[in-house]
């Protein structure tokens, strides 16, 4: 049981340092991609202990929002790409003050 | 200073109207009727109105008085304990208790109003016909006066306070738009607004006293508060009885709501003969004799009433004397004699019929000088300073005839009709307290004084026209009203003959107690023809015997300062109600703008001032925005684990 958490929580803080640290959007996306299969990783795992199906029904639905954020995330990351010549997430800060 | 009159007040108990009464509706109808063609008709009838309305604006108050006259002759027909008859129109309103009714109450009192409005209001009718002859607005102005003139009629005929009030309240309406009737010049829109405004602080008693008649009595009809009227407490009848004088104040004109009058001149000389004789400030009088049953059991408001009206007397007569332009002499004098009759109906039942007596007389005199004078102004080019006529009984003999009559009228030249109303009041004043009596006999005095002062630079004296000027007598459809005015001015003293006017207005106001004056009448009728020959000897002297100049005078005494200001009631006004108000309205102001606002404004500038730092935090960094989402994450799970594990 515990690998399976210990392994959950790295992935998860690779993931947060990840979204924090870099500033291609690409990337920062694959970030949160990681985080969120992390978070999936350990909801099967407690499933698992617990012996019920709560846990990997709600990992199901984690997936298909993901998915959806993928097409959503990625078009987007192509449209500022497009019109800014640069993925990096620093540079589109237009939206501010 | 006065005890409870004797008895009972008289009771109303009309009897339904059938035959001819049943006519009674159309005496109000009549001249409504003539307002709504000339002032709603005018645009459609595209210009026929402007041309030949004037002829409608004549013709139905006519009709009126005929209608009126026969009304009268039926009501002498029937004996004298049966002169009361109502008439029910239709349920006004009806709300849960509350019944207003539309109905009309015709009696002694109100026939002789009827006799009076109608009959007065069409001579001055006729007589606009040629005064408002070059008028481009003649049909707007015929209009108003038929409106005037419904209006009146409905308060004097009314049979219950509420209509007594929506007449009141269609004649202030109407004098504003006559008064201001030549409303390009800034001085008659003022006026008009100005009477306006006084009048509605005299509403504000009427309301207050028909909110009262319905919270004491559950109802306004004269008859219900006079069956009843014994059964209420002394204290609330002098509410009553105060709240009815305010309302008199305004609207007759009487200190300390008198300044309108004078200004109220702005208007057209007819207007001013319609709102002096005829209607207007003759209402005040009519509320006060009418509510003769609150009155009654009222002593001080009665008392009261009696001080108003010996103040106001005085008051008038002392401004007539220092005015150079003649209609506001004449107004002083009508605020003068209008204060004569609030005396004589201060007194209680043994002055109503003199007050009602005098106020008919008035009303001739009044009318037969003001459109008198309006025929000396369309002579002189329209203008209206005495020090610039003289002589003009020469070049205006009829006019000069006729106004003598209302002169001698109004001094109380033996056997005119002023003679005998007059001395009737000064005699009941006289037999109340000698005090308020002396008072009356000094302004009879002062009357004779100023009228004689405006005789005589008007048609005596010398010349002392402007050049150009060439007077000439007016048309006849002006002199006519006049000769017909001039001869009631000098019979209107056969009323009293045998004493009719007293046994007539009997059934209205009560018996009039048989009092007798501390000394005999005969040689008070002496003392006042003697104290008015002094008046009319000083006006001779100065005005006569000396010569005017064109200029008035300016290193006078204070007193004739004091007059020429209409003995500062403006400046009273001014100091005891404008002046605090516009404070009252400035402080408010303040507050609304340094209170108010400051709240309002400041908590808006707070949200602003807070935005302006908090919004800093948003940089447009996705990233700061993710640590602070972090940040945000950890600082709950710390909460739930510092929760849990305590």
């Amino acid at each position: 049981m515990t690998p399976y958490v210990v392994l959950s929580s790295i992935l998860f803080t690779i993931g947060c340092v990840g979204v924090l640290t870099r500033r291609n959007a690409i990337v920062v996306f694959m970030c949160v991609e990681l985080m969120l299969n992390a978070s999936n990783l350990a909801l099967v795992a407690f499933s698992k202990q617990h012996g019920d199906l709560e846990g990997q029904i709600t990992a199901f639905f984690v997936m298909v929002v993901a998915a959806a954020e993928v097409v959503v995330g990625l078009a987007i990351i192509m449209t500022i790409f497009r019109t800014r010549r640069s993925a990096s997430v620093d540079d589109a800060s237009l939206l501010k003050y | 200073m006065f005890v409870l009159a004797e008895g009972a007040a008289p009771l109303v108990h009309p009897s339904s109207a059938d035959g001819v009464f049943s006519l009674l509706w159309l005496v109000i109808a009549l001249p409504l009727l003539g307002a709504v063609i000339l002032l709603v008709g005018g645009p459609l009838a595209k210009g026929r109105l402007d041309r030949h309305g004037h002829l409608i604006g004549v013709a139905l108050p006519v009709l009126s008085f005929v209608v009126s006259l026969v009304l009268f002759i039926a009501l002498l027909g029937r004996s004298s304990d049966d002169r009361q008859v109502g008439q029910h129109l239709y349920t006004w309103f009806e709300a849960g208790g509350l019944k207003v009714g539309a109905d009309l109450l015709y009696d002694p009192l109100s026939a002789l109003f009827l006799l009076l409005i109608t009959g007065v209001g069409s001579l001055i009718h006729i007589y606009s016909v040629g005064y408002m002859e070059h008028d481009p607005r003649r049909r707007r102005f015929f209009g108003y006066l038929n409106l005037f003139v419904a209006a009146m009629l409905t308060l004097v005929l009314a049979a219950n306070y509420l209509g007594v009030f929506l007449g009141w309240e269609g004649v202030g309406l109407a004098s504003y738009l006559l008064i201001g009737f030549w409303q390009y010049k800034h001085s008659a829109a003022a006026a008009a607004k100005k009477a306006f405004i006084l009048n509605r602080v005299g509403d504000i008693g009427l309301s207050l006293g028909v909110g009262l008649f319905f919270v004491t009595f559950g109802t306004t009809d004269f008859t219900t508060i006079s069956a009843n009227a014994d059964r209420v407490s002394e204290g609330t009848m002098t509410a009553l009885g105060l709240l009815l004088l305010l309302a008199a104040c305004g609207k007759s004109a009487q200190v300390p709501l008198q300044s309108w009058l004078l200004d109220a001149m702005e208007g057209p000389t007819p207007v001013s003969a319609l709102i002096h004789a005829a209607t207007m400030v003759t209402a005040g009088v009519y509320l006060i004799v009418r509510s003769n049953f609150v009155f009654d059991y009222a002593p001080h408001a009665r008392t009261a009433v009696v001080v108003v009206a010996t103040v106001t007397l005085l008051w008038g007569a002392i401004i007539g004397c220092a005015k150079d332009d003649i209609k506001k002499v004449l107004a002083g004098s009508t605020m003068s004699q209008i204060g004569y009759m609030m005396l004589a109906a201060g007194i209680g039942p043994a002055g109503y019929p003199f007050a009602i007596f005098h106020l008919l007389n008035h009303g001739f005199f009044k009318a037969d000088m003001f459109l008198g004078a309006g025929s000396v102004m369309h002579a002189m080019d329209d203008d209206v300073d005495m020090r610039h006529y003289g002589l003009l009984r020469k070049a205006m003999p009829i006019t000069f005839v006729t106004f003598s009559m209302g002169y001698l009228a109004i001094i109380g030249f033996p056997g005119f009709s002023g003679f005998w109303s007059k001395d009737k009041i000064i005699e009941a004043a006289l037999t109340q307290n000698w005090f308020v009596g002396v008072l009356a006999m000094i302004g009879a005095g002062i009357t004779g004084f100023y009228m004689s002062r405006l005789m005589f630079m008007t048609f005596f004296s010398k010349k002392r026209w402007a050049d150009g000027v060439h007077p000439h007598e007016s048309p006849a459809v002006m002199t006519i009203p006049l000769i017909v005015l001039g001869a009631l001015s000098v019979l209107g003293g056969l009323m009293l003959a045998g004493d009719w006017i007293v046994d007539f207005l009997d059934p209205v106001v009560g018996t009039t107690p048989e009092e007798s004056p501390p000394i005999p009448a005969l040689a008070i009728s002496v003392i006042v023809v003697l104290i008015v020959a002094v008046g009319v000897a000083v006006a001779w002297y100065f005005f006569q015997r000396q010569d005017v100049p064109r200029e008035a005078p300016y290193d006078v005494s204070f007193a004739t300062r004091a007059a020429r200001a209409e003995l500062y009631g403006n400046e009273i006004n001014d100091v005891l109600a404008v002046q605090p108000g516009g404070q009252l309205v400035h402080g408010l102001t303040l507050f609304d703008r340094h209170g108010v606002d400051a709240v309002v404004e400041g908590t808006a500038l707070g949200a602003v001032g807070t935005g302006s730092v908090v919004r800093l935090a948003q940089t447009g960094y996705v990233r700061s925005y993710a640590l602070s989402l972090l940040a945000g994450a950890v600082l709950v799970v710390v909460a739930l684990l510092a929760v849990n594990l305590a």
